[in-house]
C-alpha cells in the first residue's frame, strides 16, 4: 500500500530550494510571472511562457481536478494511480492519486493536496477531496 | 531551401534476431551496419557521414573508433525511438549541404537479453521521478484521455493490434506470429487502464540500419531508387502545466511540414508505417499528421482499415512494433526500414502493397503523454 512506498528523497537545487523549504512548512507553492501573469509548475526561474525573471513564489490552494490517469497494474508495490491534475490556479502537474480507492476514480474528479515523507522535504501528491 | 529529392536510401537492414543474450550491443550494431552497407552495393570505406543515438554504447565517438570508421560528418541526436527518423532527415539536410555523402544511420540494442538503463532525468527530476511513470501508464493517461474526450474506445484500439498481427503471420522473423481477435486483445490482461498487455508491443533484443546517399551515387548502385521527398520533426512537453491536452502530439506539426515540403496529402499516401509502442500511439499519430480528424482515429482504424489488401491505409505491413519487432524499445528504425521495402516491392507478397510508390514512415520518442519528439518522412519510388 501507498503508505509502505518509499519515495525518493528530492535532490535539490538553488532554483528549487525556496520550493522544498516551504514543502517543510506544509506550503505547496507554484510560481506566476509578475510580467505576464502566467502561473507555472514545476517552478523555474525564468517563465516558460514569455520568458521574463520577474517571476515569483505563490501558495497554490492544493485544489485540483483529475485531468486523466491511469492505473498501472505492473508494479512491483502494487497498482497505483498515477495522475495528471489541473490546479485550481491553472497549471497542471504530474501526481499520483493515493489514500483512497482507486478503482473509483474519475476525469473531472474533485481532488486535494497531500504530503508523503521521504528522507528529505516531503513530496507532494493528490487524494480524493 | 529544401531536401526534397536529395537524398536517397541506397541501403537497408534489419537483424533477423530478437533474442541476443551471446551478443555485445556494439556487435550488434555493427552487424546491421555491415548488413546495410552490403544490401547497398557499397564497402565500409565508403562511409563519410555517420548518425546514431543513445542506444549506441558510449554515443557516437566510441561507435565510430569501433567500427572504424573514418567520417566528416556526424549527429548523435537522441529524440528516443524517432531518433532514426530525426537522423533521416539530418542526414539529408547535411548530403544536401555536401557535408558528407554517404551516410550511415544504425541501431541496436538487448533490452530483451537485460534491463535498459533508466532514462536521464531533466530540470524536473524532483518533482516527477517519485510518482513512477513509465511507458505503459503514461500512454494509458493519453488513452484514458482520448476516450473520454472523443468516446474513443478499447475494441477500437485493438482493431490496431489485429492489423499488425495479420501482417505478422508473414513475417518469419515476427516475434509474434499468431494472428488475433479483438476478443483476444480485450481478454488479455490490464496493464496499465485502459490499456491490455496486447495493447503494447514487444520487447525485443536486435538492431536495423540504413545508407542515405545523394541521388547520383544511388543510381550508381543496384537497388530500386527510393527518396526522401519530405521531413518534419517537432517536440511537445508539458511546459509549466498550461493547457495540458494529452490527446494530441508533437506529430501535429512535423506531419503538416513533411507534407508540404513533399507537395503531397495524406490521400497520396500507398503505405503508412506508423510508430506502435502502444496501439493509442497509432490512433492518436493518425489524427495527428492528418489521416482523419481529430477523435475520428477510433472508427478509422477499426474493423480492418489498416490491413494490406483490405483496408484503405495498410500499415506496418511486417508486423511492426506491435507483433515483429521493437528493437531496444525504439521503433523509428523499423518503421522507415518496412517503408523502403514497400517502395522497393520487397515486402512479403501477401502484404505488399501494390503499385507503392508514395509511403510515410511516422513515429514519437520519448513520452507521448510528458516529454516527446515527433518526426514525419515521406519516402517516393522514383
Amino acid at each position: 500500500m501507498a503508505e509502505a512506498k518509499k519515495y525518493p528523497a528530492p535532490q535539490g537545487n538553488p532554483e528549487s530550494a525556496a520550493f522544498w523549504e516551504a514543502a517543510k512548512q506544509g506550503k505547496f507553492m507554484i510560481k506566476r510571472c509578475t510580467a505576464c501573469g502566467e502561473p507555472h509548475y514545476f517552478p523555474r526561474s525564468i517563465c516558460p511562457f514569455c520568458f521574463s525573471d520577474k517571476t515569483v513564489w505563490e501558495e497554490s490552494s492544493g485544489e485540483a481536478t483529475i485531468y486523466t490517469f491511469s492505473l498501472m497494474r505492473k508494479s512491483p508495490t502494487g497498482p497505483f494511480a498515477i495522475a495528471y491534475v489541473t490546479l485550481k490556479e491553472g497549471p497542471s502537474l504530474q501526481t499520483n492519486i493515493v489514500d483512497c480507492d482507486i478503482d473509483k476514480l474519475k476525469i473531472g474528479q474533485k481532488v486535494k493536496l497531500v504530503w508523503k515523507p521521504t528522507e528529505g522535504a516531503p513530496l507532494p501528491f493528490f487524494t480524493v477531496a | 531551401m529544401t531536401i526534397k529529392g536529395k537524398a536517397y536510401i541506397a541501403g537497408i537492414y534489419e537483424h533477423p534476431t530478437r533474442h541476443a543474450p551471446d551478443k555485445s550491443t556494439a556487435q550488434l550494431h555493427a552487424e546491421v551496419a555491415k548488413g546495410a552497407i552490403e544490401d547497398a552495393g557499397l564497402t565500409k570505406a565508403d562511409i563519410d557521414g555517420y548518425f546514431c543515438a543513445g542506444d549506441a554504447p558510449g554515443g557516437v565517438m566510441p561507435m565510430v573508433d569501433y567500427l572504424g570508421l573514418k567520417v566528416r560528418h556526424f549527429d548523435s541526436t537522441d529524440t528516443g525511438g524517432c531518433s532514426y527518423l530525426v537522423h533521416l532527415g539530418h542526414a539529408a539536410e547535411a548530403i544536401a549541404a555536401g557535408k558528407c555523402s554517404i551516410a550511415l544511420v544504425t541501431l541496436a540494442g538487448k533490452p530483451r537479453t537485460g534491463a535498459m538503463p533508466p532514462r536521464s532525468a531533466g530540470a524536473e527530476a524532483d518533482f516527477e521521478l517519485a510518482y513512477g511513470a513509465t511507458t505503459h501508464n503514461v500512454y494509458g493517461m493519453c488513452a484514458m484521455r482520448h476516450m473520454h474526450d472523443y468516446g474513443t474506445t478499447s475494441e477500437q484500439l485493438a482493431w490496431i493490434k489485429v492489423a499488425a498481427s495479420h501482417h505478422a503471420q508473414y513475417n518469419p522473423h515476427a516475434m509474434l506470429k499468431e494472428v488475433v481477435t479483438v476478443e483476444d486483445v480485450l481478454n488479455s490482461p490490464m496493464i496499465s487502464d485502459p490499456l491490455h498487455r496486447m495493447d503494447c508491443c514487444v520487447v525485443t533484443d536486435g538492431g536495423g540500419a540504413m545508407i542515405v546517399t545523394t541521388p547520383e551515387i544511388a543510381k550508381s548502385l543496384k537497388k530500386p531508387l527510393v527518396r526522401l521527398i519530405g521531413h518534419g520533426e517537432a517536440m511537445k512537453g508539458p511546459r509549466g502545466g498550461k493547457d495540458l491536452d494529452l490527446t494530441y502530439s508533437a506529430g501535429v506539426w512535423s506531419g503538416p511540414r513533411a507534407f508540404e515540403e513533399a507537395g503531397i496529402t495524406p490521400k497520396d499516401i500507398k503505405y503508412a508505417s506508423i510508430y506502435d509502442s502502444f496501439t493509442i500511439t497509432v490512433l492518436m499519430q493518425l489524427e495527428d499528421i492528418g489521416f482523419c480528424r481529430k477523435g475520428e482515429g477510433g472508427k478509422f482504424v477499426a474493423d480492418g482499415n489498416l490491413i494490406s489488401g483490405v483496408g484503405k491505409l495498410p500499415f506496418n505491413t511486417d508486423g511492426g512494433g506491435l507483433c515483429s519487432n521493437h528493437p531496444v524499445n525504439r521503433g523509428g528504425m523499423t518503421k522507415i526500414l518496412e517503408a523502403v521495402r514497400q517502395l522497393r516491392g520487397e515486402a512479403h507478397p501477401k502484404v505488399q502493397v501494390p503499385n507503392c510508390d508514395l509511403a510515410i514512415a511516422h513515429g514519437t520518442g520519448g513520452l507521448l503523454g510528458v516529454r516527446h519528439a515527433a518526426s514525419t518522412c515521406i519516402l517516393e519510388r522514383v
